[in-house]
């Protein structure tokens, strides 16, 4: 079978995974509106800095809900020993490793639309550049999801992989959440920043986890 | 051909020499029950021929290919039952199955075959989560027969089976020489396995105590 194929058969194998345990729907969607919420309540008093904050906002509680993700992604091989199946089913490892990472980013998209209606509507904010929005999204999304699948699979089988991954996640993602807050601001008319210049920086962020996971994926996924 | 050569082979669970230099050939359709007392190396060795443990020292060729070069290869022409099924909870009995056959390159129409083969068409759409200890050892060897495997390697594949599974899995082992197909069971449960094997090598302490065609062993 061809690489796309592959990726294409765990995508949906984890997806509809997903699907059937209602997991992301019922516990990491509400989980991130909750932080929303929570974030409203806080700065409540101060409705304008609410706005101006809102892309940071909006990203924390995608990075939290992404740890998630990539941790239940990670966890449902850890039941029956499914990872020893994957590891003997014979698929090439970078398959492996696109088919659950793009099953992350699309449970992440999903959250993230989501998530932003909830932060219109409770921010305020009005969206100037949507092009720029959404690019920023989709390139910080796939940056965000390649890497937390590959720590997620560096942790695997240790006993600590829950508070580890966050460990080794949310340092490796900091230029995802400097750039795509930066270029969140520009979208919604909060700095005058070039917002295209930061959806490069995600971009070529992106193109480089997505390949060290290409290569590094299935070696990981053997020694773990 | 060899389906399995092992030379002076050594295999290590931490410090512990689970496989202390093991020298063992398995010809091609093959059926051989591997027999010995509890941490004798029986499960070390079928991990070992499956990739899943590394080789400490000497050798390991496995359907003609070296392990330690060509594991992926080999993996996509063998399946190992072991003491986990490999399934996902939420998934069904027939998702289960349809994934772990084309994830092996073979079809949907290979799943349902090997559904019907040890008897789980009636729970092709239960979620694996709701099966009982018997059902998911079924399962687990549907999983296998559905990549139609050049070698399979049983751990204990006896354990856990009502009557229907064991006569489902006594087929499978009585069919494999016809299926041109090597298998390799370690079982505790020597006296209703021998007379489906070929040969049986016996491990004592991580090395081979003792090896003999059974139908030797019969006369």
């Amino acid at each position: 079978m061809s690489l796309g194929r592959d990726a294409v058969l765990v995508a949906a194998k984890d997806l509809r995974i997903e699907a059937r345990s209602r997991v992301a729907l019922q516990q990491i969607v509400p989980f991130g509106t909750v932080i929303v919420i929570l974030f409203a309540f806080a700065l409540d008093a101060d409705r304008d800095l609410l706005r101006r904050t809102a892309p940071g906002l909006f990203w924390t509680a995608v990075l939290l809900a992404a740890l998630l993700a990539v941790g239940r992604s990670a966890g449902v091989e850890e039941a029956n020993r499914a990872r020893d199946g994957l590891r003997l089913s014979g698929l090439d490892g970078a398959a492996v490793f696109l088919g659950k990472a793009g099953a992350v980013a699309v449970e992440l998209v999903v959250f993230e639309v989501v998530l932003g209606a909830a932060v219109v509507i409770m921010y305020g904010v009005t969206v100037h550049g949507i092009l720029v929005m959404v690019c920023a999204a989709l390139a910080a999304t796939v940056g965000i999801a390649a890497v937390g699948t590959v720590y997620a699979v560096l942790a695997g089988g240790l006993r600590a992989r829950e508070t580890l991954v966050p460990l080794l996640v949310l340092p490796a993602v900091t230029p995802v959440m400097l750039g795509a807050t930066r270029s969140f601001e520009a979208a919604l008319g909060l700095s005058a920043v070039d917002g295209w210049a930061w959806v490069q920086l995600l971009a070529a962020y992106a193109v480089l986890a997505v390949v060290a996971g290409v290569i590094g994926f299935g070696p990981l996924l053997e020694e773990s | 051909m060899s389906s399995i050569r092992l030379r002076s082979a050594v295999c290590t669970l931490g410090r512990f020499p689970a496989l202390a230099g093991v020298d063992l050939d398995v010809e091609a359709g093959e059926v051989v029950l591997l027999s010995g007392p509890n941490g004798a190396g029986k499960t070390t060795l079928l991990r070992l021929c499956a990739g899943l443990l590394p080789l400490r020292s000497g050798t390991a060729e496995v359907l003609g290919s070296d392990l330690a070069r060509d594991r992926r290869a080999i993996r996509r022409r063998i399946a190992l039952v072991g003491h986990e099924t490999f399934c996902y909870d939420d998934l069904t009995v027939s998702e289960n199955a349809r994934f772990a056959a084309r994830a092996g390159g073979r079809t949907a129409d290979d799943a349902d075959a090997a559904l019907a083969r040890v008897g789980l068409e009636p729970l092709a759409g239960v979620a694996h989560g709701r099966l009982s200890q018997g059902q998911r050892r079924r399962l687990s060897l549907a999983l296998a027969l559905a990549r139609d495997p050049a070698l399979l390697l049983l751990d204990e594949p006896h354990a856990g089976l009502d009557d229907r599974g064991r006569e489902a899995l006594d087929a499978v082992l009585g069919a494999a020489p016809a299926e041109a197909r090597t298998v390799l069971v370690a079982s505790h449960e020597v006296e209703r396995t021998r007379p489906l094997v070929t040969r049986e090598v016996r491990l004592v302490g991580g090395r081979i105590a003792a090896a003999e065609p059974v139908g030797k062993r019969e006369s």
